[in-house]
């Protein structure tokens, strides 16, 4: 074998203390190049060996030839939240060469593609050369593939040097190209010749290894945005209507996959459901709220944009008392942004989305399991309360792949809310109305097109309208329909899912937060503790807030308020429901385009302690 | 006199559901004395009650403006959607699919329509929902005070806003273009033919477009308007003798040959076009779209069916849904049972 660069010469062997199970793995290439395979066939093969692991793609709004980064965290301790340092870096990417070596930790590993012919100037790393044409050259794949396969190499090579199980390589493939036998034979005979290259032709130098755990077992790896779809159809989805979007489409995409397959009348094999493809995202959510309004479980997703041409619709929706589910993957915005990078700015727009007063249903999952847990209960809310329902997951959470606890079947059955069919309205005899709280919890009773009763009909519309949904510009009309909505929220406030609290005794410093930062904030919890600092941490998984969010505001000295956004949305939403104690409050807020990392948030909560004590 | 009510009550005319026409009737038009949309209120009124559908068999739709206002004007017993402006098609799109036995009726108007809602109007189109979509056409914004619609012919001069200098949208040429199954083009001022279109359009499973001219009384009455009482009354172009044919009634229609074209609907019903000055096919497509270019040129009125395609699915035809209903599935049809979840997370990594 040729190479640009002769094997990195040691004079003498360094004794190494092993590193084991802690350490990330950075992987620069090109998109659209086929990388994303090879990176997951990674993730998945050690998640297989029972380690605890974590992938993050940082990837470019383009199609192909842009440089793009798969992160990997191993961490035996099970620490999985985006962290800064690169132990092992693999330079498949010309472009970014450079910049990818500089990335490295002192006595980290550089593996690089030995047709990039720049130079190595640093000299405490260890580098290995990868023969990628060589061996993609002598490989039987056919040349329409090659290039695709070419990153396969590099699963091969980081399999030798780091102890990666080739059967659980060979397992992760099967997984990927579904059994296909073509595709996994030619991928993983790239894999086989690669490690067997490095085995005979690479001495290891390092200090970082794979070892074996048990610590995966119980848990599943997927994405929140498939999480999301399959919780849908567990929640009884019949309409989706979306607009494509990244990072959301992948959510609509999964619906197309797995609702043929749980979904089908098995009598007849007819569909319980049915998906547009709309032409932009305002008429996405009108469909989805014609939909809700004639009796289906409706429901469509999206991201900050497209959110922003759906306000208008969503105004109508919570007047009008109509039920469907938005899920918001939230990316960087305002305008176009970071289309392709995370974020958790949307939470205002949400909160105050539409003119006049309006107020709204949001979910926080925080997970992927979560995702799917949102995914049928949202419905079950949106119903009951009769009123748009948002879930707002990100870009890393519905994206990414994440070890998570596998999808729990519904605990409690359908609950469709107040819906009256012919049988019911004759009990209602001249009650019913249908903006008319007749339970006092500020929801009505709704009647369902396709109701043949003659007193089921009813006229929705925007407009000003009396309890029996008639056109009206009282002013005591107005100002008494728009206080029962307000009724209304009160009653969700018990009704939507409880923060998750972690208490540690004698804690007097508060951390809230909310979403997919929770990794980052459980691993900078334990780094305080070493300061000296201990936490209790709410995480927040809904609006509006119950009474346990002001109790645990009230309890602490002070609270962090800790989110991916420059505002600090969350602490503004705080700041404006507990008015009263919000001086306890401290926002720690920044949006970079990345996940937040451990580290960021332990220096900035120290930082702010010492500031104050 | 309560008597004579009475007795009244007990002679009214029946349809074959058993309603009275008053069942089809909808709350008091808040419109102005004359306006064309309250005759085609009274014109939907009259197709509904003779072609005997129960009025809870039908859900209305609009967007905002004028015309959107006068669902509230008929069918009170129907369910209705007044939407957001010129979105009244995806919130018809997704009703639709709650019940696939009911019957959409959309009224929209030429600034709903042609102006902020002509994206949605050429979405629904391609997608060929079953839907009547009638546009009460009269080239102004009413509620507003009178400015230019999109339909607006250019030189028009109104009241206050001066003289129109961009160029009309054409929305019959515009659906047909857009792939509509159905498009016919009538007057408010000749509320036989629009009563009988009407119908046609009920009839017809897919989207049927009904461009009705109808004049604004306030804003856009002049002579001279191409929207105008007048104006229409003497430029009206007839394609046809249109009329349709209930698929009960066995009516044997004997025309020459070559004198009339008759169309069988997809539930049996038929229109029958009745031949007046030249043959017009409204199957061809290419004839649809010439007769339009040259009203346009020849500045008539064309009214009657421009075209009709009774041979594509509709939308809800290519989805396979189920015989019930969606929105009555029970909860054992739309959450799979407990035993699919082992499945589901075997199938993730």
């Amino acid at each position: 074998m040729t190479s640009a660069h002769p094997t990195v010469q040691i004079d003498q062997p360094i004794e190494l203390e092993p590193i084991v199970n802690d350490f990330s793995i950075t992987v620069g290439t090109v998109n659209g190049s086929g990388s994303q395979t090879s990176n997951l066939t990674i993730l998945r093969a050690i998640f297989k060996m029972g380690i605890p692991v974590s992938g993050k793609n940082l990837f470019p709004s383009n199609i192909q030839g842009q440089p793009t980064w798969y992160t990997i965290r191993v961490n035996k301790d099970g620490y999985l939240a985006r962290r800064e340092g690169h132990e092992i870096v693999v330079a498949m990417n010309p472009e970014t060469f450079s910049e990818d070596l500089e990335k490295l930790v002192p006595g980290g590993v550089f593996l690089y593609a030995d047709d990039i012919k720049k130079d190595i100037p640093r000299e405490d790393v260890v580098a290995y050369p990868m023969p990628v044409k060589a061996l993609v050259r002598e490989s039987d794949a056919p040349s329409s593939l090659k290039n695709y396969v070419a990153n396969m190499v590099y699963v091969g090579v980081l399999a030798q040097i780091l102890g990666i199980d080739l059967d659980m390589i060979y397992q992760a493939l099967e997984f990927h190209f579904k059994s296909k036998q073509k595709p996994i034979d030619m991928n993983y005979g790239l894999v086989q010749k690669a490690a067997e290259w490095a085995a005979e032709n690479l001495e290891k130098r390092d200090a970082y290894r794979l070892e074996a755990m048990d610590a995966t077992k119980d848990c599943i790896l997927a994405d929140g945005n498939t999480a999301a779809a399959i919780g849908s159809i567990y929640g009884g989805v019949h309409l989706t209507a979306w607009y494509p979007i990244t990072p959301a489409s992948s959510l609509p995409e999964a619906l197309y996959e797995y609702l043929p397959l749980l979904r089908k009348e098995p009598e007849t094999g007819k569909n319980t459901y049915a998906i547009i493809q709309a032409e932009d995202e305002l008429a996405a959510v009108g469909m989805a709220i014609g939909a809700g309004w004639a009796g289906l479980r409706s429901m469509t997703a999206t991201s900050g944009p497209g959110l922003s041409l759906m306000t208008e619709y969503v105004g109508l929706a919570y007047y009008a008392e109509v039920p469907l589910v938005i899920w918001d993957i939230q990316r960087v915005g305002p305008s176009t942004g970071l289309p392709t990078r995370t974020s958790q700015a949307d939470l205002t727009q949400i909160y105050f989305m539409s003119h006049g007063d309006t107020e709204h249903i949001l979910l926080l999952p925080g997970s992927v399991n979560e995702c799917f847990e949102f995914g049928w209960r949202s419905f079950d809310l949106a119903e009951r309360l009769q009123t748009p329902v948002f879930v707002l997951s990100d870009l890393d959470l519905g994206m990414n792949q994440w070890m998570t606890k596998p999808f729990e079947y519904p605990d409690t059955p359908i609950d469709r809310g107040k819906v009256l069919w012919e049988e019911d309205l004759e009990k209602f005899e001249k009650d019913w109305a249908r903006y008319l709280d007749i339970d006092g919890d500020g929801i009505p009773y709704r009647t369902i097109p396709g109701n043949r009763h003659p007193r089921s009909a009813y006229f929705t519309r925007g407009t000003g309208h009396d309890e029996n949904a008639r056109y009206s510009e009282s002013p005591e009309v107005w100002e008494r329909i728009s206080l029962r909505l307000r009724k209304k929220f009160e009653t969700a406030r018990e009704m939507i899912p409880k923060p998750v609290v972690d208490s540690k005794e004698g804690a007097e410093i508060g951390i809230i937060a909310w979403g997919s930062t929770e990794p980052a904030i459980l691993e900078a919890r334990d780094r305080l503790i070493n300061h000296g600092i201990k936490t209790n941490f709410m995480r927040i998984r809904g609006i509006p807030f119950s009474y346990e969010v002001g109790d645990f505001i009230r309890k602490h000295k002070r609270t962090y308020v800790i989110e991916l956004n420059r505002d600090g949305q969350m602490y503004q939403l705080l700041d404006l429901n507990y008015a009263d104690r919000c001086a306890k409050l401290i926002s720690l807020a920044r949006l970079d385009g990345l996940p937040l990392t451990a580290r960021w948030v332990d220096e900035a909560v120290r930082a702010k302690e010492e500031e104050l004590t | 006199m309560t008597d004579q009510k009475t007795s009244s009550k007990q002679r009214a005319k029946v349809n074959i559901v058993g309603l009275e026409k008053s069942d089809y009737r909808g709350h008091p038009s808040t419109l102005c004395q004359g306006c064309g949309h309250n005759s085609i209120s009274s014109q939907i009124i009259s197709a509904c009650y003779e072609l005997g559908i129960a009025p809870e068999r039908i859900i209305k739709f609009s967007g905002i403006g004028c015309s959107s206002k006068s669902p509230t004007y008929f069918l009170s017993r129907s369910f209705g959607f007044n939407g957001v402006h010129g979105r009244m098609p995806a919130l018809a799109t997704g009703a639709m699919f709650g019940d696939r036995n009911l019957i959409g009726l959309g009224v929209s108007g030429d600034g709903d329509t042609a102006s902020i809602g002509m994206g949605q109007f050429k979405h629904v189109m391609r997608r060929n929902l079953p839907l009547v979509y009638i546009i009460e056409n009269n080239g102004v914004y009413g509620l507003t005070k009178g400015q230019f619609s999109a339909t607006a012919e250019e030189g028009l001069y109104l009241k206050g806003h001066g003289t129109n200098p961009y160029m009309p949208i054409d929305i019959a040429w515009e659906a047909l273009v857009g792939n509509a199954t159905f498009v016919a083009r009538s007057f408010a001022g000749d509320p036989k033919q629009a009563m009988e279109l009407i119908k046609a359009a009920i009839s017809h499973r897919g989207i049927a477009v009904l461009d009705i001219i109808s004049p604004c009384v306030t804003f856009n009455n002049t002579d001279e308007s191409m929207h105008s009482y007048a104006w229409g009354k003497q430029h009206e172009a007839a394609l046809h003798e249109f009329s349709y044919v209930p698929p009960r009634e066995d009516i044997v229609v004997t025309y020459e040959e070559g004198e009339a074209i008759d169309v069988t609907m997809h539930d049996g019903s038929r229109v029958v076009l009745k031949k007046l000055k030249r043959d017009y096919d409204p199957t061809d497509r290419a004839e649809a779209m010439h007769i339009l270019e040259e009203a346009n040129a020849k500045k008539q009125l064309i009214t009657g069916l421009i075209y009709i395609d009774t041979s594509q699915p509709s939308l809800l035809d290519i989805y396979n849904l189920t015989d019930t209903p969606l929105n009555r599935l029970s909860e054992g049809h739309i959450r799979p049972g407990p035993e699919t979840m082992k499945k589901i997370n075997d199938m993730m990594f």
